[in-house]
């Protein structure tokens, strides 16, 4: 929408005004996730293979999951830094203006330095690749279009659940964390190596393996079901409940007022 | 047309104590407080009014505003502004009102202004030469030709409030909520601001509800003044009829080279320094030339004036007579 | 010496009112920590004999790791300070008989205490109680937790040190937030909070043990389980000691050299 593009030109030429910050915080966030890939190298210079997934198919994994988070964090970062929309009140300013608040949120906040985080997914998907021993044949490239993109929903739905608890309380809602910066960290290794109960909770009740592990198997050959492929579209489902959610908080905050 | 009927908002707030035990307490236990912020709230306000919406800090005056704005909904009683109930029809009712919160800035920082204009005019849906026509006409007014292309964290607060007010009406809202607008600026943006609304309010017949506590803007812009104290509606009419009621106060200011203060019935002293007096007269009991004869009685006057109750006293008793 | 202490005291008190955010924050650290054992776990399933020490040992290690990660973690700054440098309003702070970087210092200190006093011990609490190897085995002798408390105490204060050192990079270069995450990454990698040290290959750990980043918590975590024993231990915490004088020598003369250019070029 042209509304759209104008909110994001206006937030870059507001971002460039500081370039030389800018392009420190993009440095600085592609060290973060490298400093990541380093541990993924110094734990498999170490070991061999973990539960039978190489050192290659792991960087895959990590570089899948690092690609759904940073494009989120770059485009749904409004919700994700929602508490402190809520608290300087330019979220009331937000309800005063006469288009919906989910895309002014959206469009308000969009974050161009985690690019540097999506840069280095980038680098990692250069090397791993070609040399995950993977055979890239159409439905594998699909597969893998799919799982960014149902992990880019996934994430985006945790953070409009972040900030759908931000209506109620600000206080005590750390333990999102677990999921979002938790479900990049853990998510960096094929969600099965953490044992039957994670992967089912991570299948029926946040969706991870959804976009993470059924597909990936699929990806490098374990199993040639079909279906695993299309996996990943339950990550996009999961946005239903989480949109619900958010018209419940946003019922409860025009309530309550802050 | 704004009409609101008996609205009433309660709080909840939770309790927060200082001290080392009650800190380490509070990790079990939570208590609450109960405010009533809005009780049994009702007033009217007609199409190109202008009206003084005034009360102590914490009576109820921004749970108005918001329930207003359609961002609170209350628990009870109905709000019917130009046929919509705000908080249910949000996006058509926002079309036609604008705001300004004078302490929270709604242009970007880091961008020229004239930037943050052409987005609200795309947020706002306007017509291409309708923004061109409001454009010029309120960049004129308010004077901020020059300004225009610089961003608004390089402006001065006297400058950023008129752009906020420019970029408030870009979209011809026909009621006009002002939070604030002159906190803090100086004596000649004050002028302007005020000049700006009045001249709105007259020509585009805008309606215009100011909060403030500046009592000179609601003597040079309100003809109305609606009074809340603790979630009560006090005091709702006209300004002139009130300050009718305090003209029985006068003060005579008194300069004098020596003597002493002689203070008849019906005369209080404000207050006093070397050589200078303010004097209360109550002229239901003494007439403004009997007073000015007893304060001279034993008095050398070097100079001498009379002044009738400002806005600003005739508020501070008001807020004494409600117990505010 | 007593504003500081009542500075410190309000402080504290002050960051004990977070009750939700610390129950939030429990159950977060329990999640982490648990996460973490498991997929430690799962290499260790694969190949037990290229672990570098004990199952048993790495479980102290992490959970040690998230009790006391108030005082260890390399991401928490105060944004008010770094306002107050960029904003000018750290002339204020010139204004009061007070040392500024003492201030921070303590400032530093007490928040960071006061939210590991609100975890730690829940935290640890249970995981006493956890079956090996996934629990926390107590100290082998009362030398050891002796020498385990002391090496905490100036890991913590190297922590803060460094801290103080990102916050005043605030004065000397225009993107504070570049500098912030650029430290924070590289602390984490080399303090061991992203993996344990002796993780690490042999040569590469070697060079990192010399800085300071790897006297924060990687030394104390090891003196608790008994991965440094004798004479190791003692040349470790002498290291600590050596680090925490150096950083807060450092800091000092550069946070008095930046007031000394604020006063002169007026904020």
């Amino acid at each position: 929408m042209r509304l759209y593009t104008r909110y994001l030109s206006i937030i870059l030429r507001s971002q460039m005004q500081y370039k030389a910050s800018f392009f420190m915080t993009m440095l600085g966030q592609f060290l973060v996730s490298f400093s990541v890939f380093l541990s993924i190298y110094f734990m498999f210079q170490r070991f061999n293979s973990v539960q039978g997934f190489t050192y290659n198919e792991v960087l895959l994994c990590f570089a899948i999951i690092l690609a759904s988070f940073s494009l989120a964090e770059c485009f749904v970062r409004g919700f994700d830094a929602f508490n402190r929309t809520i608290s300087n009140g330019v979220f009331d300013r937000i309800m005063v203006r006469p288009r919906n608040e989910i895309f002014q949120v959206l469009a308000s906040k969009t974050e161009f330095t985690r690019i540097g985080r999506l840069m280095q997914a980038v680098v990692v998907f250069a090397y791993a690749i070609p040399s995950s021993g993977v055979d890239w044949t159409i439905d594998k490239i699909i597969t893998l279009i799919l799982m960014i993109a149902g992990g880019f929903c996934l994430f985006s739905g945790l953070f409009v659940i972040y900030a759908s608890l931000c209506f109620f309380t600000t206080e005590g809602l750390e333990f999102i964390n677990i999921f979002t910066d938790g479900g990049r960290e853990f998510g960096t290794y094929p969600l099965s190596i953490y044992g039957e109960g994670i992967l089912k909770f991570f299948t029926y009740v946040v969706p991870l393996a959804l976009v993470q592990y059924y597909p990936f198997i699929y990806l490098i050959g374990r199993t040639s079901n079909h279906i695993y492929m299309l996996l990943p579209l339950g990550g996009v489902l999961f946005l239903a409940p989480c949109y619900f959610f958010w018209r419940f908080g946003l019922r409860h905050y025009k309530s309550t007022g802050s | 047309m704004i009409e609101l009927q008996a609205i009433c908002k309660t709080f909840k707030v939770s309790k927060r104590n200082a001290g080392f035990k009650e800190a380490l307490t509070a990790m079990l236990t939570k208590e609450y407080d109960y405010i009533k912020a809005l009780d049994n709230v009702s007033f009217k306000i007609n199409d190109g009014e202008m009206v003084g919406y005034i009360g102590p800090n914490g009576a109820g005056k921004s749970s108005t505003i918001k329930i207003m704005c359609g961002i609170l909904s209350p628990e009870s009683g109905s709000c019917v502004i130009n046929g919509r109930v705000p908080w249910k029809d949000r996006i058509k009712h926002v079309n036609e009102i604008g705001v300004v919160f004078g302490q929270r800035s709604q242009l970007w920082w880091d961008v020229p202004v004239v930037d943050s204009f052409e987005l609200l005019r795309d947020i706002y849906k306007i017509d291409e030469k309708v923004y061109k026509g409001n454009f010029e006409k309120l960049v004129t007014l308010l004077h901020i030709e020059e300004i225009i292309r610089t961003p608004a964290r390089q402006l001065s607060l006297g400058q950023r409030m008129r752009c906020e007010i420019a970029a408030s009406l870009l979209h011809s809202p026909r009621i006009l909520f002002l939070d604030e607008p002159t906190i803090g600026l100086d004596a000649v943006s004050k002028i302007a601001v005020r000049s700006f609304i009045e001249k709105l309010n007259k020509e585009e017949k805008t309606t215009v509800i100011l909060t403030t506590h500046d009592m000179q803007d609601i003597e040079a812009l309100t003809k109305r003044i609606i009074l809340i104290g603790k979630g009560k509606i006090l005091l709702d009419g006209d300004l002139e009829a009130l300050k009718r009621r305090y003209k029985g106060q006068k003060k005579i200011t008194v300069e004098y080279a020596s003597g002493s203060l002689y203070l008849s019935d019906g005369l209080s002293l404000v207050n006093s320094l070397q050589g200078r007096a303010v004097i209360a007269v109550d002229t239901n009991v003494i007439s403004v030339s009997d007073a000015i004869a007893a304060i001279s009685k034993n008095l050398e006057v070097t100079d001498i004036s009379v002044a009738g109750a400002t806005a600003e006293e005739m508020v501070v008793s008001l807020y004494e007579e409600y117990h505010i | 010496m007593k504003k500081y202490a009542s500075f410190f005291r309000i402080r504290f008190i002050n960051g004990l009112q977070y009750r939700a955010a610390a129950y939030a924050g429990i159950f977060t650290q329990f999640a982490w920590g648990f996460m973490t054992l498991l997929m430690f776990w799962a290499f260790y399933k694969s190949e037990s004999s290229s672990f570098p020490m004990s199952f048993s040992q790495l479980s102290s290690y992490i959970w040690l790791q998230q009790a006391l990660l108030a005082l260890f973690m390399a991401w928490f700054f105060e944004n008010e300070i770094f306002e107050t440098i960029t904003s000018g309003n750290i002339a204020y702070e010139l204004c009061r008989p007070t040392d500024t970087y003492y201030m921070w210092f303590v400032r530093n200190v007490a928040v960071r205490l006061s939210k590991v006093v609100l975890r730690s011990m829940p935290i640890l609490l249970v995981c006493v109680f956890l079956p090996s190897p996934f629990g926390i085995t107590l100290p082998i002798s009362s030398k050891a937790a002796f020498l385990f408390i002391l090496s905490v105490l100036f890991g913590f204060l190297i922590m803060v040190a460094f801290n103080m050192l990102i916050y005043i990079s605030a004065f000397y270069t225009i993107s504070p937030m570049g500098i912030r995450i650029l430290a924070v990454s590289l602390t984490e990698l080399l303090s061991g909070a992203i993996i344990p040290l002796p993780f690490l290959p042999d040569g590469l750990r070697k060079v990192i043990e010399l800085l300071p980043f790897a006297s924060m918590q990687n030394t104390p975590f090891l003196i608790y389980t008994g991965f440094l024993t004798g004479t190791e231990v003692i040349n470790k915490i002498i290291l600590q000691i050596i680090w925490v004088i150096g950083l807060f020598v450092l800091g000092k003369c550069l946070m008095k050299n930046a007031l000394k250019k604020v006063v002169v070029q007026g904020g």
